[in-house]
C-alpha cells in the first residue's frame, strides 16, 4: 500500500531566506509499504530511497533502547513500535514536543539526562555487603516492578503539559527512576531523594493529566508512581 | 580538540560500564565514549539470563558450567578462559545483586534461577536451573544497573561521540603501544582526539552484515574493524550465531527463556522435531543445533504450511508464567507479528545473532597480536567484539552477558594497573587528518556515485543467503566474489547530506566500510575451514576434524584481501569428545 508520510524537517545549516534563521517546515514524502511495517521502516525507507539527508536515531529498532521517541500523529511514541496498520494511510512525524529540535527528528537530550541523574538514580546502601545476594521477598521485588521498565526514551516527559509550561520540572521519567529507589527495599536513599522531589520543581507540578501514562512505551503507571512519591512525601512530614 | 586522560572506554555496553566503574574506582582519570547514549546500548536487549552456578535451586557447580561452556563452543573453547568465566560469573552476579540489580526472586528471597539453552547438571546429565533473571529484561537491568553505579561514582561520558579511528605510539603490529582514539562529534561533526594510556574497545558486535538479525541498526563492528585496519588480526571470525527463534521476517529476538521455562518447537505436523536431533535436551540444546534441525525440517517440507518458518509454543505454560517470566517477548509477538501468543503458536525462524569472533585478547582482556600471545600495550577489548575466546565454536545462551561481566570488570582492573605504570602518550600531529580526508572524500562526492542503503543491502542479502546456518565452497566462493565486488563499488560511495550536523548518512557510510571488511574476512575464513564445528556448518565437510582443524583462525589484512593464520586452542581439563546431547 502507499501511504503519505509527512515529516516535519529542520535544517539548522541551512541558508537564511531573507535574512531569517531556518525554521521547521513540513515535506511530503510519499512511500509504498506493507502494513505490518513500523514507521521506523518508513523513515529508513525514504533516508535510502528519496533523501539521505533524513536525519533520526535509531539502534534496537524494537522498543528496548528507546532511541527513536517522537510525535507520530499527534502523539510520542516510539517509531519502531507502531505499525503502519495501526495508522493509516496518512502519517505525520515530528519531533518529541517541549524539547529543542536540533535537526529534523533529532532533540536535545542532555537536559533531559540531567534530571535523570538529579534524583540520585542509585541504590544507595551503606550497610556492609554480604557475602552473597542480599535477600529480598517476592512481594519486595514486585513493589517496584512496574517503575523498573523505563527505558529513558522521554515520550513521557516531553508528552506532559506541566513540563510544556515549565521546563525546570523535574519530569514523569525521573521520578519513574526515583520510585524505582524509593520502593526497593533494598534502598536506604529515599529520604535523600523524597527531599529533591519536594521541591518546587518537584512532584507537585503533576497536574494528573495521565499524559505520559498515555505515552510510556513501556506500559508503566506513571501517573500511580507519581502519587505514590507524593504520598511517601507526605507521610514523612506527617 | 586534544582531551588528555588516563583510560578510554569506546562503547558503553555492559563491558565499557563495568570496566569504566572498576577505573573510577581505582581513581584513574576516565572517559567513556559512545555514539549513543549509553542506556541505548545492546547489552539491553539481553533477555533471558545469565548464568552463574549458585545453586540456589539445586545442585550446581561452575566446573559443570565451564563444562558446558567448552561442550557448547565444540571445543574451539580456550578452557583456561572458561575456567574464569564460569568461576567469576557467581562473583559477578552477586555484586550486580550488590549494585541493586533487581533480579527475581526465589519464594524465600534468593536470586531466582532458570534452564537455559546446552546449560546441564552433572557434565551432561540435564538441564539445571543456572540463569539468574530479572524477568525477560535482564540486560536491560544489567545496563541500568551499571549505569547508575557509573553516575553514582562520577564516570566521565562524551555521548553521541563516534570513534572513527585508533591512535597508536608507533606501528601496532610490531609493537607500538596504543595511544587514543579520534572521535567525531555527532552533534557538530568536530573532530576530536582523545589521548590516554589505556584504551578499551568494548563496541559490540556485527549482525548488521546479515539481513535477517536480532542486532541493533548501530552494530556494526567499529571496534574490530579499525583494529584489523590497523595490523592488529582478529580470531575465529567464521563462526557465527544463528539464533533459532527469530521473528519471521524481521529477525527481533524471542529468547530461548521461552523454551527455558517449557515452550515447545514445532513443525507443520505439530510434531515436537527436536525429539529427532537432540533426544536428551530437546529444544534446550545448544543454539546451532536447534537452528540447523530448524533449516533440515524447512528443507523436508514440514516447514509451517511448507514455508521457511516453524511454531514457537508456550501455549501450555499459562498467564501466569507467560506475564511474569516472558512479558516483554510475549508483547514482541503480538506487535511485530500481530500474534497472541497465549492463543496461538508463535512463526519463529533462526536469525543472525552473535559474533564469537572478534579481537583476539588474553584472560586479562589485553589485545593479543599473533598465536604466541604477545600484547598490544595499552589495548583493551572486552564483550562481543573481543574474542578471548570462552565462546569457541559456539556460544551458549546467556555466556554472552557472563562473558561482559567477567571479562569488563578484568578489563577495568588492569588497565588501572597498566595506567599507574606508564606515562601518558605524548600528542599526536596532525592525528585527525587521515580520517578527515576519508570522511571529507565521501562527503565531496558527486551525489550520484553508489548508495549506502543499496550496497548494504547487496552485502546483507549476500551474507544471509551464502553464508548462513549452512555453508559450502559454492556458496562461499560467489559471496567471496560479490564482497569483493561490493568493496570496490563503495570506494565510489556518495551521499546527499553535505551538513555538520548529525550527519548520519556519513556515520553509515563509515559504518557500512567496517562491515564490508568484516563481512570480507568471514567468508574468507567459512571458506578457508574445511570441516564442520559449532556455528560453522560445511555441508561438503559435513563432520568436525580436530587433527586438522581443532585451532583458531587469526586474519590479518593484507593486499588484496585477509592472509589466515592459526593458533592453538587451550585444552586444560576437558579432551575434545563428540558433541550429542
Amino acid at each position: 500500500m502507499d501511504v503519505n508520510l509527512r515529516i516535519l524537517r529542520f535544517d539548522p545549516e541551512a541558508a537564511p531566506l531573507a535574512g531569517s534563521p531556518p525554521k521547521p517546515h513540513w515535506v511530503e514524502y510519499k512511500v509504498s509499504v506493507d502494513p505490518m511495517d513500523r514507521v521506523l521502516d518508513l523513515l529508513i525507507k525514504v533516508k535510502a530511497e528519496q533523501d539521505g539527508s533524513l536525519s533520526f536515531r535509531r539502534s534496537c529498532g524494537h522498543g528496548i533502547c528507546g532511541s527513536d521517541a517522537m510525535l507520530i500523529n499527534g502523539r510520542n511514541r516510539l517509531a519502531c513500535r507502531i505499525r503502519v496498520d495501526q495508522l493509516g494511510k496518512k502519517i505525520s512525524v515530528a519531533p518529541l514536543p517541549g524539547l529543542p529540535v536540533v535537526k529534523d527528528l533529532i532533540v536535545e537530550m542532555s537536559g533531559f539526562f540531567g534530571k535523570y541523574r538529579s534524583v540520585k538514580p542509585y541504590l544507595i546502601n551503606d550497610q556492609p555487603e554480604p557475602e552473597r545476594e542480599r535477600r529480598q521477598s517476592p512481594q519486595d521485588r514486585a513493589r517496584f516492578d512496574d517503575t523498573t521498565k523505563c527505558i529513558l526514551c522521554a515520550a513521557c516527559t516531553s508528552s506532559c503539559p506541566s513540563f510544556w509550561a515549565r521546563p525546570e520540572y523535574v519530569g514523569p521519567a525521573a521520578i519513574v527512576q526515583a520510585h524505582r529507589f524509593i520502593f526497593d527495599s533494598r534502598d536506604e536513599g529515599a529520604a535523600e531523594r523524597l527531599e529533591i522531589l519536594a521541591d518546587e520543581d518537584g512532584v507537585w507540578r503533576c497536574r494528573t493529566i495521565f499524559n505520559c501514562v498515555e505515552a510510556c512505551p513501556r506500559g508503566i503507571n506513571i501517573t500511580r508512581a507519581i502519587l505514590e512519591v507524593s504520598s511517601a512525601i507526605v507521610g514523612r512530614r506527617g | 580538540m586534544d582531551h588528555p586522560f588516563d583510560a578510554i572506554v569506546v562503547g558503553a555496553g555492559g563491558a565499557g560500564l563495568w570496566a569504566a566503574l572498576e577505573l573510577a574506582r581505582e581513581g584513574v582519570n576516565t572517559a567513556v565514549l559512545t555514539k549513543l547514549y549509553p542506556t541505548r546500548s545492546h547489552t539491553g536487549t539481553a533477555q533471558g539470563g545469565v548464568c552463574a552456578a549458585l545453586g540456589n535451586l539445586e545442585e550446581d557447580h561452575w566446573e559443570w558450567h565451564m563444562f558446558d561452556t567448552v561442550k557448547g563452543g565444540d571445543y574451539l573453547v580456550d578452557q583456561d578462559a572458561a575456567e574464569i568465566l564460569a568461576r567469576e560469573a557467581i562473583e559477578t552476579v552477586i555484586e550486580l545483586e550488590h549494585m541493586g540489580l533487581p533480579f527475581n526472586r526465589t519464594p524465600d528471597g534468593k536470586i531466582d534461577q532458570r534452564r537455559f539453552g546446552g546449560h546441564t547438571s552433572n557434565y551432561g546429565e540435564g538441564p539445571v536451573r543456572r540463569a539468574c533473571f530479572a524477568a525477560d529484561r535482564t540486560g536491560h537491568m544489567i545496563l541500568q544497573t551499571l549505569y547508575q553505579q557509573c553516575i553514582k561514582h562520577g564516570v566521565k561520558f562524551f555521548d553521541e561521540f563516534q570513534v572513527v579511528d585508533l591512535l597508536f605510539e608507533g606501528d601496532p603490529a610490531k609493537g607500538g603501544r596504543a595511544a587514543g582514539v579520534v572521535a567525531h562529534r555527532l552533534a557538530d561533526g568536530q573532530l576530536h582526539t582523545f589521548r590516554a594510556k589505556a584504551v578499551l574497545l568494548s563496541t559490540g558486535g556485527f549482525g548488521r552484515m546479515f539481513r535477517i538479525t536480532s542486532n541493533a541498526h548501530s552494530l556494526t563492528g567499529d571496534g574490530v574493524a579499525l583494529c584489523y585496519r590497523h595490523g592488529i588480526p582478529i580470531q575465529d571470525m567464521e563462526f557465527f550465531q544463528f539464533h533459532p527463534t527469530g521473528i519471521v521476517g524481521i529477525g527481533i529476538l524471542l529468547s530461548e527463556a521461552a523454551r527455558g521455562e517449557g515452550g515447545t518447537l514445532l513443525n507443520d505436523k505439530g510434531e515436537r522435531f527436536m525429539a529427532n536431533y537432540a533426544p536428551k535436551l530437546m529444544e534446550l540444546a545448544p543454539r546451532d543445533m536447534v537452528s540447523r534441525a530448524m533449516y533440515q525440517e524447512i528443507r523436508a517440507g514440514r516447514g509451517i504450511g511448507g514455508k521457511d518458518y516453524l511454531y514457537l509454543d508456550v501455549r501450555h505454560l499459562g498467564r501466569k508464567v507467560i506475564e511474569e517470566k516472558l512479558p516483554d517477548i510475549t508483547d514482541f509477538a503480538r506487535i511485530y507479528q500481530g500474534v497472541e501468543p497465549l492463543k496461538e503458536p508463535v512463526p519463529v525462524q533462526p536469525t543472525a545473532h552473535y559474533a564469537m569472533g572478534g579481537i583476539p585478547t588474553n584472560v586479562f582482556s589485553e589485545v593479543v597480536r599473533d598465536d604466541k600471545g604477545t600484547v598490544v600495550p595499552g589495548l583493551f577489548a572486552a564483550g562481543e567484539c573481543a574474542c578471548v575466546s570462552v565462546h569457541g565454536a559456539n556460544r551458549l545462551g546467556t555466556n554472552s552477558l557472563v562473558d561482559l561481566l567477567v571479562f569488563g570488570r578484568r578489563a577495568g582492573r588492569q588497565m588501572a594497573r597498566y595506567a599507574a605504570k606508564v606515562e601518558r602518550p605524548q600528542p599526536i600531529a596532525n592525528a585527525v587528518e587521515p580520517m578527515r580526508a576519508d570522511l571529507d572524500a565521501i562527503r565531496g562526492r558527486e551525489a550520484s556515485g553508489e548508495s549506502v542503503a543499496v550496497i548494504r543491502k547487496e552485502l546483507q542479502d549476500v551474507m544471509m543467503d551464502n553464508v548462513g546456518v549452512y555453508r559450502d565452497a559454492t556458496l562461499l566462493t560467489a559471496a567471496l566474489a560479490k564482497v569483493k565486488e561490493l568493496k570496490a563499488r563503495n570506494q565510489k560511495v556518495a551521499i546527499a547530506d553535505r551538513g555538520s550536523v548529525f550527519n548520519t548518512e556519513l556515520l553509515e557510510a563509515q559504518e557500512l566500510g567496517y562491515l564490508l571488511d568484516l563481512a570480507h574476512v568471514t567468508v574468507a575464513a567459512a571458506l578457508a575451514r574445511t570441516e564442520s564445528r559449532g556455528a560453522h556448518s560445511r555441508e561438503d565437510y559435513p563432520e568436525r576434524d580436530d587433527k586438522k582443524w581443532l585451532k583458531h583462525s587469526l586474519a590479518y589484512q593484507g593486499k588484496d584481501g585477509p592472509t589466515l593464520r592459526y593458533k592453538d586452542v587451550s585444552i586444560t581439563t576437558f579432551q575434545p569428545k563428540p558433541r550429542t546431547y
